[in-house]
């Protein structure tokens, strides 16, 4: 008896809590209204199915069970019964999947006016490539992959040379134009999905899979890793920005061809070191940082890492409320006029000799050790040297108490939250690997010991 | 009966025991062979699926083919002359006869055993052609597959061994035919699957 | 030469003489399955713990720090895997097919006694060995149930080395006692059914079981090849799944390998597993139904044809799982067709279960409840598998937490719950106590409403385009704070399902010192099961003689009769019909011993 009135009100509730449900797929902004269209088909011949199937359950236990008196009914099979079961179920079937099949045959059908572009996925970054002026990518190849060739382009084929690569994890699309992406991995399985685009498609290493659709509205959207590629899964995002085709265009002209990239002049490490004087007030002649001015140590860092950071102070993604010390750096960012004075500095930076910094901070090791190798290794390397592959600073021989001062403000969301902060956020997700500031010292003690 | 009519038999119509049936075993024979059979049919499986990837992998740019040392025609002749002498010892068996059984029975296993070695003796030869299991696809197909041949082979050398042992301390053939026929069912089975194998790995 | 019946062969049947042999190596079907099902349960318990601590990161990111994101997805890992293959793929055909299928087929054991026994020993020594990959170096592979190369060996991904080669052999050595066991069931079923029991007179339960174990050995294979190239590629360096690729920066040295077919590989077994345990929990479920209903099955035949067609289809449906992987999209149409498919057949069993219940007289206890809770979320989960099925609403939905709703719906939740019916169902027979009704019921109450609680929302995370195997959400533009709002719930209420199994032990070992003496046959069942002559049955299950089948195991209610139901074994005395076989006791004694 309750059972009976329990499943029943199961299956009121559930429709209830449907329509009352704030939480549906999001937006579309892609041409794939159809796919939104056999969602609600589908919903609703299983949505009926269930509604009739599980009424008439509860109508059985309430209505057969057991009394006085009562005998059950002796049938052992209906045929006809179950042919029309069968009948009615198969025609529920192709009702859900003729559009489904019909669906599909346009996905997998690209026009032929769709543009392509490349995605290109690694532990635990997005990067992305257009085919510049000549509507041709280049041959590339995840053998060719070194720090200044991240796509692995071929630097004899000619197609290659006008590429635009982008090795940032934001894209931008331009609206009402189909679009084929070309998805490549160098390392796992990754998998590229914006949910506003309804589309997913993983991508595999050593082959080129594919998937496409025309973003019908302007905004921004998250892209989203969704097949486990490892610890750092969860935190591997990118974005991709529709814009008019006039700002679009815009934005292309900006970006570097690969040509460019590759022919880059040598940044002048004399100019930086000239510049430097002023930072050697806070962070020591040698960039070795001083405690007692809140400077860290510089020494030791790439340049990549080192220009990535001062871009950020300057614009304000570092630097930001409630982080206190970083908000003296912005103005010193800000005399470094342009990109060329910061990659000079970053250069002069990289070129100091780096001597362990004092060690400040004591914790066990032991702990901290396994922390590190269980979690941080994954992108700073057992031996924390960092590597540009995964976009991850050197840890090896920081100054101690600021690696704690970062850690903390991590986990309080003062850094790495900041919209334009490409890649802070994953240290944000992983930072609470350390359940509070005394495993935190216990990381920064086993950093210690690792130079 | 056939198994249209069995399945299609509708149970609650009839009581009591059927039509004088003696429905016990669906098969007629020993239930040892029917699980063998169907251990059979699982190492199929396995094998084929291998068989499958193997041509998955093939389709790939970077498979060189291998070029099979001509030592694997002589195994081939010592696993024929193998089961050969298997089946001998399993139609005298069934005969009731015991004249010659050890010299078939035993036999059967030894140029199993010479097989196996051949097969060491192959993989020697393409070590020694500096074609190694990481060398190529094709080259850690090959070692994978035979490998796993051997594997088996061994396997129903351990059989064969226990029922040798048995057979040469003065066992009755009688209670041995079952082990016998068993063997010789495995040993064909073993020997069609390097036939296969080998048709494969040499026309590839 | 068919099979002679054990007890008819003296030498055979091996007499356990002293404890040790009664209960530790034993080759009692009976005493295997007790431990199979002890020891299935136990790492069940693992998996259970281990899903609390994901739900707690899930739930309470800030709060509660109990596992970093490797630990995470170690847990994610080793729960899933777990729950699949040692827990309910064991208990199922291990633990009931052990009890279930010599009793059912009036046999006194399985046809290979020694081997079932050995089966056990290889199972505990495969669950061991998993066991121990939480106690080296880095811990148990944290590569996800799946194992997808290349990352299950990569840097990056916990476990990747000892952990991900412990897997794999624990994998190997599960698959060899699984074929140990299932080449008993299959031949047992095949071949010592007693006298009288046609395959058509099987209770589904047998037929659940004998088709499931099928599909295993079929299976499995695709599974142990599948880890025996992986482990060439992580330890000998071939590259069979492994294409050229970089590891934190540099190159290793594999080349032009295929992670894809590693994928077909692993569906080809993946999906026939999830119906592997599926089937045995359909059987069971029939049979408590229409037991409790006092009525029989109904379509007994449709439900036999469906079992057999649902176990065919499971191999052609394996890619349905990879519609977003990168293999070759027309795949989609096929797989999308076939996996619909698939629905006509399980419709059917759905319907016939509903219809057991249409004019039966039902007993509503606590297995009925169990079983009756399956038939409500066995739809829900079913009907949504077909949206992921239906292959362009895989698109967005694949990869995310709908995914996850879905499978626990109808993996995670309905099999749990025929366990459960089937437990209390069996177990007056199985320690001759009777358990405690009203904490049974207040156990299905707590699993039934706590399991639903937990997965409807889960599906709506799904609809959001929450992913799967994120250890946090971080910030997205898409997915609204109330989310997490969602996951709280959803872990509280997990929580509390977890707690509540406390009441299943409590119930299970309290009864069987303090339970009410049971009756051989406390249900009035008509399998032959019920109809041993000791309680719980001894070694040797019959006794003397072994039992002779009259009839078909569903004769409850039959017209005329006065019991409202008819043992299996009971001769045809009262109402004889007209196709009846007239049965000759003599002629049949003297077969018996042929
Ligand atoms: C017991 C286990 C079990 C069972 C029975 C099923 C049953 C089904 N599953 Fe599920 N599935 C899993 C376990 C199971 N699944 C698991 C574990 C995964 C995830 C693995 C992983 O990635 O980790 C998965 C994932 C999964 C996917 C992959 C999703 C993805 O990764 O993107 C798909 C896609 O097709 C799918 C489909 C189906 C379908 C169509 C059925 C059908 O068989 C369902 C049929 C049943 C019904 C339909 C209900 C009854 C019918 C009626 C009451 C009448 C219907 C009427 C009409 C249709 C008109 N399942
Ligand atoms: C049978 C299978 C089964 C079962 C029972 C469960 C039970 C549960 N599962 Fe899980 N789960 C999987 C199979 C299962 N799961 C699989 C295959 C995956 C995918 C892994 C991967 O992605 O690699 C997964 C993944 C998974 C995730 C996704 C993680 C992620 O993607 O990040 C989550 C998150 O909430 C989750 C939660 C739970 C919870 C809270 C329970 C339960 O605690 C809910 C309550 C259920 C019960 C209370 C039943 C209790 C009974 C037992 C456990 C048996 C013990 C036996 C007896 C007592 C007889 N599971
Ligand atoms: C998924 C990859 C990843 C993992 C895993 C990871 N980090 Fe990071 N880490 C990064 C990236 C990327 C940055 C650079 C962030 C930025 O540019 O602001 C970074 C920056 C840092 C910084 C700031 C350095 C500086 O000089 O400002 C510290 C400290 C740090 N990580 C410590 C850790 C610790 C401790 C762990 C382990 C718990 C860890 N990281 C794990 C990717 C990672
Ligand atoms: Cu990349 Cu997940
Ligand atoms: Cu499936």
């Amino acid at each position: 008896m309750a059972l009976a009135v329990v499943i029943f009100l199961l299956v009121i509730g559930s429709i209830i809590f449907h329509f009352a449900s704030p939480w549906w797929f999001t937006d579309i902004a892609a041409e794939w209204g159809s796919i939104d269209f056999t969602i609600n088909v589908t919903f609703w011949v299983t949505g009926f199915v269930f509604i009739s199937v599980n009424l008439f359950l509860a109508y059985c236990v309430y209505k057969f069970r057991q009394k006085e008196g009562h005998k059950a009914v002796y049938e052992p099979e209906n045929h006809k019964l179950e042919v029309w079961l069968s009948a009615i179920t198969a025609l529920g079937v192709v009702a859900m999947l003729a559009p489904g099949l019909f669906v599909w045959a346009q996905i997998v059908t690209v026009p032929e006016d769709a543009t392509e572009y490349e995605v290109m996925g690694q532990q635990w970054q997005w990067a992305y490539r257009y085919p510049g002026a000549d509507g041709q990518l280049g041959y590339a190849d995840t053998q060719l992959v070194t720090e200044s060739n991240p796509f692995g382009i071929n630097v004899e084929d000619p197609r290659g040379q006008d590429d635009i690569v982008v090795a940032g994890p934001e894209m931008h699309l331009p609206i009402g134009q189909p679009v084929k992406a070309l998805l490549r991995s160098n390392d796992t399985l990754h998998n590229y999905t914006v949910p506003q685009f309804r589309v997913k498609m993983d991508l595999v290493p050593g082959m080129i899979s594919y998937l496409w659709f025309e973003p019908n509205k302007i905004g921004t959207y998250d892209i989203m890793c969704e097949e486990l590629c490892g610890i750092g899964h969860f935190a591997m995002r990118g974005s991709v920005v529709i814009d008019t085709q006039a700002d679009f265009d815009d934005w292309i002209a900006q970006q570097a061809t690969f040509a460019e990239t590759q022919s880059m002049a040598a940044p002048n490490i004399a100019a930086g070191r000239a510049q430097f004087t002023l930072c050697a007030s806070c962070h020591g002649a040698q960039g070795e940082g001083n405690q007692a001015l809140n400077g860290p140590k510089l020494a030791g860092q790439s340049a990549w890492y080192i220009e990535r950071q001062l871009k950020y102070f300057k614009e304000g993604v570092r630097g930001g409320e409630g982080d206190t010390n970083g908000q003296a750096m912005v103005p010193m960012a800000r005399t470094l006029a342009d990109d060329n004075a910061i990659r000079n500095m970053a250069a002069y930076i990289a070129s100091l000799p780096s001597t362990p910094a004092a060690n400040t901070v004591s914790g066990d090791i032991e702990n901290g050790g396994l922390i590190f190798d269980r979690n941080c290794a994954a992108c700073h390397l057992d031996n924390g040297k960092g590597t540009w592959y995964t976009d991850a600073p050197a840890l090896a021989g920081m100054s101690d108490w600021y690696f704690v001062t970062q850690i903390s403000n991590f986990r309080a969301g003062i850094r790495g939250l900041h919209e334009n902060d490409a890649y802070g956020e994953q240290m944000v997700g992983m930072s609470t690997a350390m359940s509070g500031i005394e495993e935190i010292e216990d990381v920064a003690a086993y950093i210690n010991t690792l130079r | 009966m056939s198994l249209i009519k069995a399945l299609t038999e509708k149970p609650w119509e009839h009581k009591g025991v059927i039509g004088g049936l003696d429905p016990e075993g669906v098969f007629d024979t020993a239930s040892e062979k029917v699980a063998l059979v169907i251990f059979l049919v699982i190492a199929s499986v396995i094998f084929s699926m291998f068989t499958v990837s193997y041509y998955v992998r093939m389709e790939l740019p970077d498979w060189t083919p291998l070029s099979e040392p001509s030592q694997l025609w002589i195994n081939t002749g010592l696993l024929v002359i193998s089961s050969v002498l298997f089946q001998w010892a399993r139609s005298t068996v069934s005969a009731g006869k015991q004249k010659n059984i050890m010299t078939a029975f035993i036999g059967g296993g030894v140029f199993a055993i010479l097989f196996i070695a051949g097969q060491l003796l192959a993989w020697q030869d393409l070590q020694a052609a500096g074609h190694y299991v990481t060398s190529n696809p094709a080259n850690s197909f090959f070692y994978l597959l035979t490998g796993l041949h051997a594997l088996h082979l061994l396997g129903g050398l351990w059989v064969w061994s226990k029922s040798s042992i048995r057979l040469l301390s003065g066992g009755k053939t009688e209670d041995l035919r079952l082990s016998i026929e068993l063997c010789t069912l495995y040993w064909h089975f073993l020997l069609i699957v390097w036939l296969l194998m080998f048709a494969v790995l040499s026309n590839t | 030469m068919a099979y002679v019946p054990l007890a008819d062969q003296e030498q055979e049947l091996s007499h356990p003489h002293s404890w040790v042999t009664k209960y530790v190596w034993s080759q009692d079907h009976k005493v295997i399955a007790i431990q199979y099902g002890g020891t299935a349960i136990a790492v069940g318990l693992v998996a259970l713990v281990l899903s609390l601590l994901m739900r707690m990161q899930l739930g309470f990111p800030e709060s509660f720090d109990l596992i970093d994101p490797s630990s995470y997805y170690q847990s994610v890992t080793m729960h899933g895997m777990i729950m699949v293959v040692y827990l309910l793929t064991a208990l199922f055909l291990g633990g009931f097919g052990n009890y279930l299928i010599p009793l059912m087929c009036g046999a006194r054991d399985m046809v290979f006694p020694f081997l079932n026994m050995l089966s056990y020993w290889v199972y505990l020594l495969s669950v061991l060995i998993l066991m121990a990959s939480f106690f080296v170096g880095d811990g148990p592979t944290g590569a996800g149930w799946t194992l997808y190369p290349p990352q299950a060996s990569m840097a990056g991904t916990p476990g990747s080395d000892t952990g991900l080669v412990l897997m794999v052999a624990s994998l190997a050595v599960f698959i060899v006692a699984f074929t140990m066991g299932g080449l008993n069931y299959v031949t047992t079923v095949l071949q010592a059914r007693c006298r009288g029991l046609t395959m058509m007179r099987l209770p589904l339960t047998v037929w659940g079981i004998f088709v499931a174990t099928i599909l295993g050995l079929f299976a499995f294979p695709a599974l142990l090849v599948a880890a025996v190239m992986m482990l060439f590629d992580t330890l000998l360096g071939t590259s069979f799944f492994m294409p050229a690729i970089i590891e934190s920066g540099s190159p290793l040295d594999y080349n032009g390998g295929s992670p894809i077919l590693f994928q077909h590989l692993f569906w080809f077994f993946g999906h026939p597993e999830v119906y592997i345990v599926a089937l045995p929990a359909f059987g069971l479920v029939s049979d408590v139904l229409s037991t409790h209903a006092r009525k029989n099955i109904f379509g007994y035949r449709m439900m036999v044809w469906a079992i057999i067609a649902i176990g065919g289809l499971s191999f052609i449906v394996w890619a349905h799982h990879m519609y977003v992987s990168g293999m070759n999209p027309y795949f989609g149409f096929f797989f999308a067709t076939t996996t619909l498919i698939i629905a006509v057949p399980t419709a059917l069993k759905v319907y016939n279960w509903v219809l057991t219940l249409w004019e039966g007289d039902i007993r509503l206890n606590a297995p009925m409840y169990f079983a009756i809770g399956f038939i409500f979320t066995f739809i829900h989960g079913g009907l949504t598998g077909l949206f992921l099925g239906n292959v362009v609403i895989d698109l967005p939905l694949s990869d995310t937490y709908f995914v996850v709703a879905h499978f626990h719906m109808v993996m995670g939740v309905s099999p749990v719950l025929v366990l459960f019916a089937a437990l209390y169902h069996w177990y007056p027979k199985v320690t001759g106590r009777m358990f405690h009704e009203g904490m049974a019921k207040l156990h299905f109450w707590c699993t039934f409403l706590g399991t639903y609680a937990i997965y409807l929302p889960m599906h709506y995370l799904g609809f959001l385009g929450v992913p799967r195997r994120y250890y946090a959400l971080g910030t997205t533009d898409f997915i609204p704070e109330s989310a997490n709002d969602l996951n709280t719930t959803i872990t509280i209420a997990a929580l509390f399902v977890g707690a509540s199994q406390l009441l299943f032990f409590i119930n299970i070992f309290w009864s069987l010192r303090n339970g009410k003496k049971a009756d051989p046959n406390p249900w009035g069942s008509a399998s032959l099961e019920w109809q041993t002559p000791d309680t719980p049955p001894v070694h040797g299950n019959w006794g003397d003689e072994l039992p002779t089948v009259y009839r078909w195991p569903y004769d409850y209610s039959v017209p005329g009769a006065h019991q409202d139901f008819i043992p299996q074994n009971t001769p045809e005395s009262e109402e004889p019909t007209a196709d009846e076989v007239h049965f000759d006791p003599d002629q049949d004694a003297s077969k018996a011993n042929t």
